[in-house]
């Protein structure tokens, strides 16, 4: 249910992406996910390959996911450590005292699309 | 090239920058035309609308107040809410689970001008998805009910951390239930050290004087800055 919302975002976002760059059709969508970001990316693929079919600049676009590895800092003694394998305490000192350097992003990194041959057709540029 | 080819596109966009974008044109708005909005957040049976209802009562004489119904379908609390005399405005979520910030833009559309002083958006009950979405509130108010349970911020703890106030609701149930203020601030505290707890019973109405008492000064003096920002 929470990836529906996600999806649905990530496709208004696609939008102002397509109407910036001249897109016709958006062919993959490759997406930056931290480990920790909370996102299912079963239940995300399956709202993706649910909702795509209902938009034309989606459809049949397939989505891609690189995921980034969740790193913690510690700010007692100042290393860092895999955030899935220890959770908010520091495997070397002990400490609480932590915050997570990154591993919750959720981003889109690029899209593969096909573009408008004329401009015409598509939005035009206005520089 | 003749064929039809696939160009690759560098986006970098974080998919919650959208609604972060609609989220500081709500904010905006709320400070242009003097608005205070709550975003008002629970699980489904905290008492979210019998709390709503006793915030009307305590506040209506001060503050015109417009309400924000959001389900994912029906209407049962809208009307509810209309009983107390306030404007009341439902909003369907449909699929979503969770209001966000356009959706939110898009009720405080239906009211009529000029908008009431004092917004509270009713938000799907859910401690998940509405702690993610920014929907451009001045505050977020939580209920945590006490059949619920005091371990709730250990399960929940984006909910916890992201609210300002906290309303335990149903204490006139706590004999009933194990459930323990101690150990419920101490899952808290690591998540949210400034988070003001209030206990109290919308029902019997034990404890809501206090909190009505303070939201009302709050949304005074927020207000006051607002308007005298603009005046």
């Amino acid at each position: 249910m929470h990836e529906l919302g996600i999806v649905e975002h990530v496709i208004r976002t696609l939008h102002d992406v397509a109407e910036e760059n001249n897109v016709r059709r958006i062919g993959s969508v490759t997406l930056e996910v931290g480990e920790v970001s909370g996102v299912v990316m079963d239940l995300l693929t399956d709202c993706w390959n649910w909702f795509r079919e209902k938009d034309d600049l989606v459809k049949g676009a397939e989505l891609l996911t690189e995921t980034i590895e969740a790193v913690t800092v510690c700010t007692a003694c100042d290393k860092t450590y895999r955030t899935v394998d220890h959770g908010k305490t520091c495997p070397h000192c002990g400490s609480k005292e932590t915050y997570l350097l990154r591993g919750n992003e959720f981003s889109i990194k690029q899209i593969e699309a096909e573009l408008f041959d004329d401009p015409e057709d598509g939005e035009p540029e206005t520089e | 090239m003749s064929e039809r080819s696939f160009d690759i596109i560098e986006v970098r966009a974080g998919v919650e920058a959208d609604n972060d974008r609609h989220a500081a044109l709500v904010r905006e708005r709320m400070d242009r035309e003097g608005v205070y909005l709550i975003n008002l957040m629970a699980s489904p049976g905290a008492g979210k609308t019998t709390v709503l209802c006793r915030i009307i009562d305590a506040l209506s004489d001060r503050f015109s107040i417009g309400v924000m119904e959001a389900d994912m379908d029906a209407d049962v609390d809208a009307r509810k809410v209309l009983g107390h005399g306030v404007k009341a405005v439902q909003l369907h979520t449909g699929t979503s689970c969770h209001m966000d910030a356009k959706m939110t833009m898009k009720g405080l559309d239906a009211f009529d001008n000029p908008l009431p002083d004092v917004v509270i958006l009713e938000n799907v009950g859910n401690l998940v998805c509405p702690a993610e979405f920014d929907v451009g509130s001045d505050m977020r108010l939580m209920i945590l009910s006490v059949p619920e349970g005091d371990d709730k911020p250990l399960k929940y703890p984006l909910m916890f951390t992201v609210s300002d106030w906290l309303l335990v609701n149903k204490i006139d149930t706590a004999p009933v239930f194990d459930f323990d203020f101690t150990r419920l601030e101490n899952n808290i505290r690591p998540l949210n050290p400034d988070m003001e707890i209030f206990p109290v019973s919308a029902k019997t109405g034990e404890g809501m004087d206090a909190f009505t008492e303070k939201l009302a000064d709050r949304i005074a003096a927020v207000l006051a800055e607002k308007r005298g920002r603009t005046v």
